[in-house]
């Protein structure tokens, strides 16, 4: 007997997207001069026309930040600031839903993805970080620690808002404001979240946003304006904005790629396991930079921990992301499935046995079909580039130290995961692993209280938690107790 | 009688705990602050920076999983060793330096009490910048400092032997290992301190000295692949922007200090958070 799901279309009614959008700076909406589409990846209808942002309108974003951070901001005191952070959070929780449905339309994520993580994410970022506002003398960064200034921001295309969130809502607790840019590919509920500065009654320049592309973005970076860049993306890019700042005095982070190990020990739960390196990979497309691309199997549990995903590989639900009952929306651009589709063939020509379940894909849109590569090695690029989609590379390994070493083989550091029931081994395995966030028996938890950030070329600095807040202050130099 | 005729020391380098010569058989002239003769002092190159690193990269899994206590008496045993040759680096930087005798007593006694400094914080910088974090959930999580890696610094040219010790003890606190370039005018205490060093109980390749020139040595430092992390206090400001833009290719950390502080220590050290899941 099988079961059938029945369609559960989520309604895009309570969307309100205009046919053209500007750039929000100085607290109003001002007209752009050249546009570009930005598409649904699920259908590839033009959902809208996205500004973008030449150097008139970085300079006039930066300068309106600049007045906002002089005039009002870095003069407030941090009980008041914080007020603001708390009402963004509720009005964010108000309207989570059309925020929900307008992310899965312009990013291809399921929908029960948007609506069950990134926007109550994106909330509980505001929530936490309005309560640091007025306790940063609490911070270990000295007794009175200030803000870095104007702080340019560079956010991706996997999880847009969230991403915004854990960009502007540390700098505006510390008192910073924000020129923000979001992806290309994604700029709607960046635009949508200018309105709820305004229903918060943020003062005016506090946070400006402006869109475009990766033009735009170099702009920012090289902005004489601009005291502090804070870039998630690509490692490739990281090491461009890195040079492009190393001869100024601009503080950065950067929050890069990553080839994440998951590290399946003999004595793990089977069942569990398999949930969680589907978790660890098909969340989000494996558009996740901390994404458990690489599976590491031990080699007596292998067989049957490959039977047993492929089996719950073939229940996975791949479609339409405004159905609820979807797991696995739309690779969210062209461009992106290009490079996935490449790196796949890479893996072919490399000597990988590529699977994927039976799967009707969508005619119309960008889809790739959930993957493994099997029989690949710590040699084979699919084992050591991020593909940045749904492709997991299976390696295996004999012994727990072979694991951390084929684990810590790799440029990257961002991320990790660990399945066994001895505690003892899981602790020390966790303690070897040479990467910033390790999950044990789980895969792609968030939390704004917990930092976040990589070793090695996953990056620089930490966001969320008491460790994130040093990205945007500053400790006077030398003072006794600052760490 | 005829006068007794002294017997000088050859410096060389420190690298794996071993007193190698450059292989690039290299030398250059320390001199007096007066211009005389003191000793010919290594002029390391590209190669002696990539042996270290490879002596430094092996010693970093077992220094930086030695108990936090363990590396503290380490780094008290090397102050111990310091204080019984006190005399001896008195009269080393006095000759090469021209300070008086208060001045080069006090830079030692600094620099002592510098390493007692560091020693005290290798088990507690874990308690004051760790966290257990509140999630929204079954888990219990927390965030640790660990150490970087692979740490490249060039101490200061003055205080020769002080800025040398703030560059080392606060990166290996936290285990790191390193690979320093001393004071090229003032080389000399920095050899006779890894002779210190090397009666220390200081596993080999946790720290190694090399002496040359900073412009030709620093950039090789910047490009490395395996070193994660510069410490670039005694580097020439003109010469930060090229180091950052050549330590860009593996994102390395690269920062710049004045004096001891604890900051320098958490500089060099990453946050590992784990999440454990909570069940039954």
């Amino acid at each position: 007997m099988s079961f059938e799901y029945a369609p559960a279309p989520e309604s895009r009614a309570i969307t309100n997207i205009k046919p053209k959008y500007g750039h929000f700076i100085g607290g109003k909406f001002v007209a752009g001069s050249k546009h570009f589409p930005t598409i649904n990846p699920a259908t590839e209808e033009i959902l809208s026309q996205i500004a973008l942002a030449g150097k008139s309108d970085v300079d006039a974003a930066v300068k309106a930040a600049r007045k906002a951070y002089n005039s009002t901001w870095s003069k407030m005191p941090g009980k008041e600031r914080g007020k603001y952070l708390f009402r963004i959070a509720r009005i964010l929780q108000e309207r989570a839903r059309e925020f929900a449905v307008l992310e899965t339309l312009d990013n291809g994520k399921p929908i029960r993805e948007s609506r069950d993580t990134d926007i109550p994410l994106a909330a509980a970022h505001f929530f936490y970080h309005a309560g640091w506002a007025d306790k940063l003398e609490y911070a270990g960064l000295g007794s009175s620690p200030k803000p870095l200034g104007v702080a340019g921001q560079i956010i991706p295309w996997n999880f847009p808002l969230l991403m915004l969130a854990w960009k502007v809502a540390p700098a505006l607790a510390t008192g910073n404001t924000v020129v923000l840019k979001p992806a290309e590919s994604t700029s709607l509920t960046a635009l949508l979240f200018a309105e709820v500065c305004q229903q918060a009654e943020l003062p005016a320049g506090v946070v400006n946003i402006v869109t475009g592309d990766g033009s735009t973005g170099a702009l920012i970076v090289n902005h004489p304006g601009i005291d502090k860049i804070a870039f998630t993306g690509s490692t490739e890019v990281g090491k461009i904005i890195a040079r492009s700042v190393a001869p100024t005095k601009k503080s950065v982070t950067l929050e890069l790629g990553g080839k994440g190990a998951n590290i399946v020990f003999e004595d793990a739960a089977i069942d569990e396991t398999v949930e969680g390196i589907i978790d660890g990979i098909f969340f989000n497309q494996g558009h996740v930079c901390c994404a458990g691309s690489r599976l590491l199997l031990q080699e007596n549990i292998a067989e049957e921990v490959l039977h047993k995903l492929k089996k719950r590989m073939e229940k996975i639900r791949v479609g339409d992301p405004m159905d609820k009952n979807t797991d696995v929306g739309a690779i969210n651009s062209k461009e992106q499935l290009a490079k996935i589709v490449e790196l796949a063939k890479v893996g072919d020509a490399e000597g990988g046995q590529r699977w994927s379940p039976a799967c009707e894909l969508p005619k119309k849109g960008y889809w790739f079909a959930p993957t493994i590569f099997t029989g690949v090695t710590s040699a084979h690029r699919i084992a050591r580039e991020e593909i940045f989609g749904p492709v997991l590379s299976v390696l295996t390994f004999r012994t727990p130290q072979e694991a951390i070493e084929k684990a810590n083989n790799t440029p990257f550091g961002l991320s990790a995961g660990i399945w066994g029931e001895k505690g003892s081994r899981t602790l020390w395995a966790a303690q070897q692993l040479r990467a910033g966030v390790i999950w044990t028996n789980s895969f792609n938890k968030f939390d704004p209280t917990s930092p976040f950030g990589g070793y090695k070329e996953s990056g620089w600095g930490r966001e969320g938690g008491r460790h994130g807040l040093a990205a945007y202050l500053k400790s006077v130099s030398n003072e006794k107790g600052v760490m | 009688m005829s006068e007794r005729i002294d017997v000088k020391k050859t410096y060389k380098l420190f690298i794996n705990g071993a007193f190698p010569r450059s292989e690039s058989g290299r030398t250059y002239e320390v001199k007096t602050s007066k211009g005389a003769f003191l000793a010919n002092a290594c002029q390391s190159s590209r190669k002696d920076l990539r042996e270290a690193v490879v002596a430094a990269r092996a010693a970093h899994n077992g220094w930086s999983k030695a108990t936090a206590y363990n590396r503290g008496q380490i780094l008290y045993r090397i102050a111990e060793m310091l204080q019984a040759r006190t005399g001896e680096f008195v009269q080393e930087i006095m000759i090469t330096t021209g300070v008086t005798k208060v001045k080069a007593e006090k830079e030692v006694l600094q620099a002592i009490d510098t390493l007692v400094w560091y020693a005290g914080w290798s088990d507690k910088i874990s308690s004051l910048t760790g966290a257990n974090n509140p999630v929204a959930g079954p888990f219990y999580n927390f965030t640790i400092p660990e150490s970087m890696g692979v740490v490249a610094a060039v101490a200061p040219e003055n205080p020769s032997l002080l800025g040398l010790i703030e560059s080392i003890a606060p990166v290996i606190t936290s285990g790191n290992t390193v690979i320093v370039l001393a004071s090229t005018k003032a080389p000399l205490s920095a050899m006779s301190f890894a002779e210190v060093l090397a009666t220390s109980d200081l596993p080999a390749g946790v720290i190694n000295v090399l002496t040359g020139k900073k412009d030709e040595i620093a950039p090789w430092m910047a490009s490395h692949m395996d070193i994660d992390a510069m410490d670039i206090s005694g580097l020439s400001s003109k010469l930060t922007s090229e180091i950052k833009v050549a330590g860009a290719e593996n994102l390395k950390r690269i920062y710049s200090f004045k004096g001891a502080t604890a900051a320098r220590i958490t500089a060099f050290a990453e946050s590992k958070t784990i999440w454990h899941t909570i069940g039954v």
